[in-house]
C-alpha cells in the first residue's frame, strides 16, 4: 500500500508541492485511491472508485506541471491550484461516459453522454476526478440512508450517519479520501453533511455555480458547492466551478473573486481581520430542540469571534418559523416535475407493465425510493387545481418573507449572520428512518438561506460528545469571498483549540472484515426500519 | 335534405359558437429550448436531437430569442398587448411523446393578449377576438408500427421535440364554418406577411382545432363543447365544422345528450369521430418554470420589433380599394406572394398606368407566365421579367398601340426570355396601327377592291361589313387597331354607330 501520509495535506499544501516537485500527482492520485479503495467497505462513501481515469488524470496533470516547469515560474504560476489534485463528485454530477446515479435505482445502468459544467471546469483547471460519490436519492435527504446503494457511515463513528444529501462527499473527504469534493445543496445538502463530519461546507449563492449537468431536485433552490477540509481548500475548489455558464439560464454573469485563490496563509494575519466586522446572531435559530452540546460550541465560537474583536449584535428573522413549511412545498413541486422525466421510455430502470400508464407504474412504482414517493407526492398533492394557492402561491409568499429578513438584516450593517449549522450531532443510523419530520427539522437552520438564495458555510467549531459540530455563516448575495476570509479568519482563531487536532477515530479503526454500513443500520436499534 | 339544407335548417334553431386554436412552427434555425437545428419534414427519425431535448438528467433550457421575437411580432399585427415582464410555466402530464414529462409553456402570462383579426365573409366583415398568442414546445411523435416479430410497438421520433410552437387562441367568437375557414385563411396570410413562419398545413407548420358547441338561437349560455382536431387543410376546416354543427343539431334534435370529447376529422369519410371522452377536466398542475428567470420585454425591443413590421394584409387591401380596384382583385393581389410583388413593381416602373389595367395583367397574363415558371428574378418576379418592360407593355396597350392578344404574347415571350418588351414587340411586328389617316388609307383600299361587297352593305345586309373590316386587318397585316378600323369602314359606307 502506498504511503498514506500525503492524504493529510490539504489541497494549497498538495499545490505547493507539486509545484515544488516534491510530489507528482501520480503519487497523491495512488494514495487517495488507496485509502478510499481501503476506507470504502466500512464508510460507502463511493459507488464508483474510478482509478484508471483518475490515473490517466494525474498523468496527464504531472505533463502539464512537468511543461509549465519547462516554461517558467509564471506559466507554473498560471496553472489552476487544483491541478493534480484529487476531487470526488456526488453521483449527481455527470460526466461523460460514466454512470450518474443521482442514488436512485430508477437512473441504475445509465450512462451520461456528457460532462457537466464543473466536471468541465475541474478537467480545465486539471483536477484528477477520483469517483462518483453516495448520496440520498435525488438529494432528498438528510442522512444519506434513502440511497438506492446503502447508506454511508460517518467517520467519526461508524454507527452514526454521516448527514446527507451529500453525505459521501462529506464523509470522503473527512476520512481523507480525497481533500475535495463538490456537492449539491438544495436545503443544506452540503453545509450539514459538512457540520456532522466535522468539514467546511460551502452552499454558493444561487445562481453563482452553473447548474448544467447536475441532475435536478428542486431547480430554484440548487446549489453546486466544494466540500473539503479548510476555508482556504473550499475557496480553490469553488474559484474553479463558478461563474456564467450560457447552458444554465440562471447561472449569473457575475465575476468570480481572485481573492478566493488567495486568503492568508497565517492564522494571525486572518484572525487580525476579524476587528471591526460586525456579526449578526439570529435568535430564531437558537431555539428548543437544539441539543445543548451544539448550542455550547456555537456560542463558544461567538465569544471567540467577539474575543477576536468582532462586533455581534442581536438581530431577528421573524418569519423562520415558516421556513420549514415553505420548503417542503416549494422543493416537493420542483421535484415532482424535474423527477417526471424518469419514465423508463429512454433511459434508465425499465419495467414493462402492459400498456403505458402500467409501464410507468411499474418503472417508477420499483425505481423510486419511499422518501423520493413521499416528496413526488407531497408536490404533485401541492401544485394540483384547487390547491396551488393554498399551498404553493403562498409558500413563495412565505419566502419573499424570508429573504426579506436577510435583507434586513444585511442592510442594517451586519457582514454575516453566525448560528448552528445543523441542530443536532451526527445521529445514529436509522435513528430518524421512521420519522420523516424529526429527519427534515435538521435543516431548519440551513433551507431558509436556499429559499432566499443567498451563500452560507459550515466550519467545524469543536465537538459535542465526541461527534463534530458545525458553525454557519450567512452573507449576502455574492459574499463568497467575504464568507471564506471570515472562515479562515475563525480557523486562525482557533488555531490552538485542542479539537483541531483531533482526526475520525474511524480512520484508525477501519477493519476491511468488519460490517457494512448497512449491516451495522440493521444491527442497530431502530434498523428494522430499513 | 341535402347537406346544405339540413345546415341552414340548423342553423336556424342553433347558433354555433366556435373558438379556434391555431399552433404555428415559427420559424428558426434551432429548437426553441437547444442548439438543435430545427428538422426538416423529410428527416430520419431522431436525427435532430440533444441530451436537452431528449431530457438527459442534468439537461436545462435556454431560450431561443428569435421565437420570442416571432410572437411579439405577432402580438404586434394583431393589436395585443405585450405585457411588460412575462414567464415561462411548466404544464404537467405524462405521455411518451414529452420527454420531460412537462410541456414548457406560458400560463397566465402569454407574450401576447386581447388581440382581434377582421375577415370578410360573404356576409360581411366580422372582427375575432383573439385571446392571447403564446410560445411553447412540440412535442416528439409516436409512431405505431409492427416489430419484425409482429408485436404491435409504439417508437418515439424526438426530432420534433422542442420545436417552437406559438399558439393562438381565439375568443368564442366565430359563428360558422365559413368564418372559421376565413380566420384560417387571413392569420395564415398575416403570418407569412410578418414572415414568422411558413404556416403550410400539409407540414403540420399550422395545426388548427376548433372548439365546436350549439345554443338554441336567443340563449345566453354555450351548449357542451367538442374539440374536433386533425383537420389537415383549410378546406377540412370548414368541412369538419359544418358536419359538427350537423351533427350537433340533429342530436339535440332528437334529444341525445352531448358528451364533451375530442373528434377527429376523416377527410375521407368526410366525418368526426371520437378520439377521447373528458371525463373530468385535466389538471396541468402548471407553476412557473424555475429554470429560466423572467423574460422582461422592454419598450425598446418592442418599439424595434414595431418599427420593421411590413404593410399588413388588411391595410394592404385597404390600399389597393383605394387604388381602385375591385375587392376581388385586391384579395388575390395581397393573397398571391408573386403578384402582389408584381403589382407593387409594374406601379412603381409606371406611375401613370391606371391600377385596375396593372391588376388585369397582373393577374391574367402575368400571372398565367407566373405559374409555368419557378424561376424568379432578384425581385422577385417570374422567370426574367423587369417591371420596366411590364409597364411598357401595358402603357402600350392602354395607348392603343399593342393589341391585347399580342401583348399576351409579348409577357410570355418577356418573362421567359427577358429581352425588353419594346424589342419583342418591335421584332414579331406588333406595333398598332391606331392612326386615324394611316387606318384610312389601307381602308380605302380595300373598299375599292371589293366593290361588291360594299354594294351589300349599302344594301343592308351587314355581313359584308364584317368582311370589309378583316380584309383591312387582313391588309395591314393584323397591326391595325381593329376598332379603329371598324370606324373608318362604317364611316365611309354612311353608317354610323348604330350597327
Ligand atoms: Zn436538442
Amino acid at each position: 500500500m502506498p504511503d498514506l501520509a500525503s492524504t493529510r495535506l490539504a489541497a494549497h499544501e498538495m499545490a505547493a508541492r507539486l509545484r515544488a516537485g516534491s510530489v507528482s500527482s501520480r503519487e497523491l492520485t495512488e494514495a487517495h485511491l488507496a485509502a478510499a479503495e481501503a476506507g470504502n467497505h466500512a464508510l460507502n462513501a463511493w459507488l464508483v472508485i474510478d482509478r484508471d481515469a483518475a490515473l490517466a488524470a494525474a498523468a496527464a496533470a504531472d505533463a502539464r506541471i512537468a511543461a509549465a516547469r519547462a516554461d517558467g515560474s509564471a506559466a507554473l504560476a498560471a496553472l489552476h491550484p487544483l491541478c493534480g489534485v484529487p476531487v470526488g463528485l456526488k453521483d449527481l454530477v455527470t460526466v461523460s461516459g460514466g454512470q450518474c446515479t443521482a442514488g436512485s435505482r430508477i437512473l441504475d445502468g445509465y450512462v451520461a453522454p456528457f460532462d457537466a459544467h464543473v466536471t468541465e471546469r475541474l478537467r480545465d483547471a486539471g483536477a484528477v476526478i477520483a469517483g462518483k460519490l453516495n448520496m440520498d436519492e435525488f438529494a432528498m435527504g438528510s442522512s444519506t440512508e434513502h440511497s438506492a446503494y446503502g447508506p454511508t457511515a460517518n467517520p467519526w463513528d461508524l454507527e452514526r450517519v454521516p448527514g446527507g444529501s451529500s453525505g459521501g462527499s462529506a464523509a470522503a473527504v473527512a476520512a481523507r479520501h480525497v481533500p475535495l469534493a463538490i456537492g449539491t445543496d438544495t436545503g443544506g445538502s452540503i453545509r450539514q453533511p459538512a457540520a456532522l463530519c466535522g468539514i467546511v461546507g460551502l452552499k454558493p449563492t444561487y445562481g453563482r455555480v452553473s447548474r448544467y449537468g447536475i441532475v435536478a431536485f428542486a431547480s430554484s433552490l440548487d446549489q453546486v458547492g466544494p466540500l473539503a477540509r479548510d476555508a482556504r481548500d473550499a475557496a480553490l475548489l469553488l474559484h474553479a466551478i463558478a461563474g456564467r455558464d450560457r447552458r444554465d439560464a440562471t447561472s449569473a454573469p457575475v465575476p468570480v473573486p481572485e481573492e478566493l485563490l488567495a486568503l492568508p496563509a497565517s492564522d494571525d494575519e486572518a484572525a487580525a481581520s476579524l476587528r471591526g466586522v460586525r456579526l449578526g446572531l439570529p435568535r430564531e435559530y437558537f431555539v428548543a430542540g437544539m441539543e445543548p452540546g451544539v448550542e455550547a460550541r456555537v456560542r463558544d465560537a461567538v465569544a471567540a469571534f467577539e474575543a477576536a474583536g468582532a462586533t455581534i449584535v442581536d438581530v431577528s428573522l421573524p418569519h423562520t418559523e415558516y421556513g420549514l413549511a415553505a420548503y417542503y412545498i416549494v422543493a416537493p413541486a420542483e421535484a415532482s416535475a424535474n423527477l417526471a422525466r424518469y419514465d423508463g421510455v429512454r433511459y434508465g430502470h425499465a419495467v414493462r407493465g402492459g400498456d403505458v400508464l402500467g409501464s410507468y407504474l411499474a418503472s417508477r412504482g420499483t425505481g423510486f425510493g419511499p422518501e423520493v414517493k413521499r416528496r413526488i407526492m407531497l408536490g404533485t398533492y401541492a401544485l394540483s387545481a384547487g390547491y396551488y394557492d393554498a399551498y404553493y402561491l403562498k409558500a413563495q409568499k412565505v419566502r419573499t418573507l424570508i429573504k426579506g429578513d436577510f435583507d434586513t438584516a444585511f442592510a442594517a450593517g451586519v457582514d454575516a449572520l453566525v448560528a448552528p449549522t445543523s441542530p443536532f450531532v451526527a445521529w445514529p443510523l436509522g435513528a430518524k428512518l421512521a420519522d420523516p419530520v424529526a429527519m427534515y427539522l435538521s435543516d431548519a437552520c440551513t433551507l431558509p438561506v436556499n429559499l432566499a438564495g443567498l451563500p452560507g458555510i459550515s466550519v467545524p467549531c469543536g465537538l459535542s460528545d465526541g461527534l463534530p459540530v458545525g458553525l454557519q455563516l450567512i452573507g449576502p448575495a455574492w459574499s463568497e469571498a467575504r464568507l471564506l476570509a471570515l472562515a479562515r479568519a475563525y480557523e486562525g482563531v482557533t488555531a490552538g483549540a485542542p479539537w483541531r487536532r483531533l482526526e475520525p477515530p474511524g480512520l484508525v479503526a477501519i477493519d476491511p472484515a468488519g460490517p457494512t454500513p448497512a449491516r451495522r443500520a440493521i444491527a442497530l436499534p431502530g434498523g428494522h426500519h430499513r | 335534405m341535402s347537406a346544405p339544407a339540413a345546415r341552414a335548417a340548423a342553423l336556424e334553431r342553433y347558433e354555433a359558437v366556435i373558438g379556434i386554436e391555431v399552433h404555428c412552427q415559427v420559424r428558426t434555425a434551432s429548437k426553441m429550448f437547444c442548439a438543435c437545428a430545427v428538422p426538416p419534414p423529410d428527416a430520419a427519425p431522431n436525427t435532430h436531437t440533444c441530451p436537452v431535448c431528449l431530457a438527459l438528467p442534468g439537461t436545462l433550457p435556454t431560450i431561443n430569442r428569435a421565437a420570442v421575437e416571432h410572437v411579439l411580432t405577432t402580438g404586434l399585427a394583431i393589436g395585443a398587448s405585450v405585457p411588460p415582464a412575462t414567464r415561462w410555466d411548466r404544464k404537467n402530464y405524462f405521455y411518451p411523446d414529452l420527454p420531460k414529462g412537462y410541456q414548457i409553456s406560458q400560463y397566465d402570462l402569454p407574450l401576447a393578449a386581447n388581440g382581434s383579426l377582421t375577415v370578410e365573409t360573404s356576409e360581411g366583415p366580422v372582427t375575432i377576438g383573439i385571446t392571447r398568442a403564446h410560445l411553447e414546445e412540440d412535442t416528439a411523435k409516436l409512431i405505431h408500427a409492427a416489430a419484425p416479430d409482429g408485436r404491435r410497438v409504439s417508437l418515439v421520433d424526438f426530432n420534433r421535440a422542442g420545436v417552437p410552437l406559438m399558439e393562438i387562441v381565439t375568443e368564442p367568437d366565430v359563428r360558422s364554418a365559413e368564418q372559421a375557414r376565413r380566420y384560417a385563411e387571413e392569420l395564415r396570410l398575416l403570418l407569412r406577411a410578418i414572415d414568422v413562419s411558413d404556416a403550410e398545413m400539409e407540414n403540420g407548420q399550422l395545426r388548427v382545432e376548433a372548439n365546436v358547441s350549439l345554443r338554441p338561437r336567443g340563449t345566453g349560455p354555450f351548449g357542451t363543447r367538442v374539440e374536433v382536431k386533425n383537420m389537415n387543410s383549410i378546406r377540412a376546416v370548414e368541412r369538419a365544422i359544418d358536419f359538427e354543427i350537423e351533427r350537433q343539431a340533429a342530436a339535440l334534435d332528437g334529444g341525445e345528450p352531448l358528451r364533451q370529447e375530442t373528434r377527429g376529422w376523416d377527410d375521407a369519410a368526410g366525418a368526426t369521430y371520437v378520439m377521447r371522452v373528458k371525463e373530468s377536466s385535466d389538471d396541468y398542475r402548471y407553476f412557473p418554470e424555475p429554470d429560466l428567470p423572467p423574460l422582461v420585454i422592454d419598450a425598446a425591443w418592442l418599439a424595434a420589433l414595431r418599427a420593421a413590421l411590413p404593410e399588413l394584409p388588411a391595410a394592404r387591401r385597404a390600399r389597393y380599394r383605394a387604388l381602385g380596384l375591385p375587392a376581388y382583385d385586391a384579395a388575390v393581389l395581397v393573397n398571391d406572394e408573386g403578384m402582389r410583388v408584381a403589382f407593387e413593381a409594374i406601379l412603381a416602373a409606371g406611375p401613370g398606368l391606371p391600377p385596375k389595367e396593372v391588376a388585369n395583367l397582373v393577374t391574367g397574363d402575368y400571372g398565367r407566365a407566373l405559374n409555368e415558371t419557378a424561376e424568379r428574378t432578384a425581385s422577385g418576379l417570374a422567370g426574367r421579367a423587369d417591371a420596366a418592360s411590364l409597364a411598357h407593355v401595358l402603357g402600350e396597350v392602354v395607348a392603343g398601340r399593342l393589341s391585347r392578344a399580342n401583348a399576351k404574347e409579348v409577357v410570355a415571350e418577356h418573362v421567359v426570355g427577358g429581352r425588353p418588351a419594346a424589342a419583342v414587340i418591335a421584332e414579331r411586328g406588333f406595333a398598332q396601327i391606331s392612326d386615324a389617316d394611316a387606318v384610312g388609307r389601307i381602308v380605302d383600299a380595300v373598299l375599292a377592291a371589293n366593290p361588291a361587297a360594299v354594294a351589300d352593305v349599302r344594301a343592308g345586309r351587314s355581313q359584308a361589313l364584317g368582311f370589309l373590316v378583316g380584309q383591312a386587318m387582313k391588309a395591314s397585316r393584323g397591326q391595325a387597331n381593329a376598332a379603329v378600323v371598324q370606324a373608318a369602314v362604317r364611316e365611309r359606307l354612311g353608317r354610323g354607330g348604330d350597327g
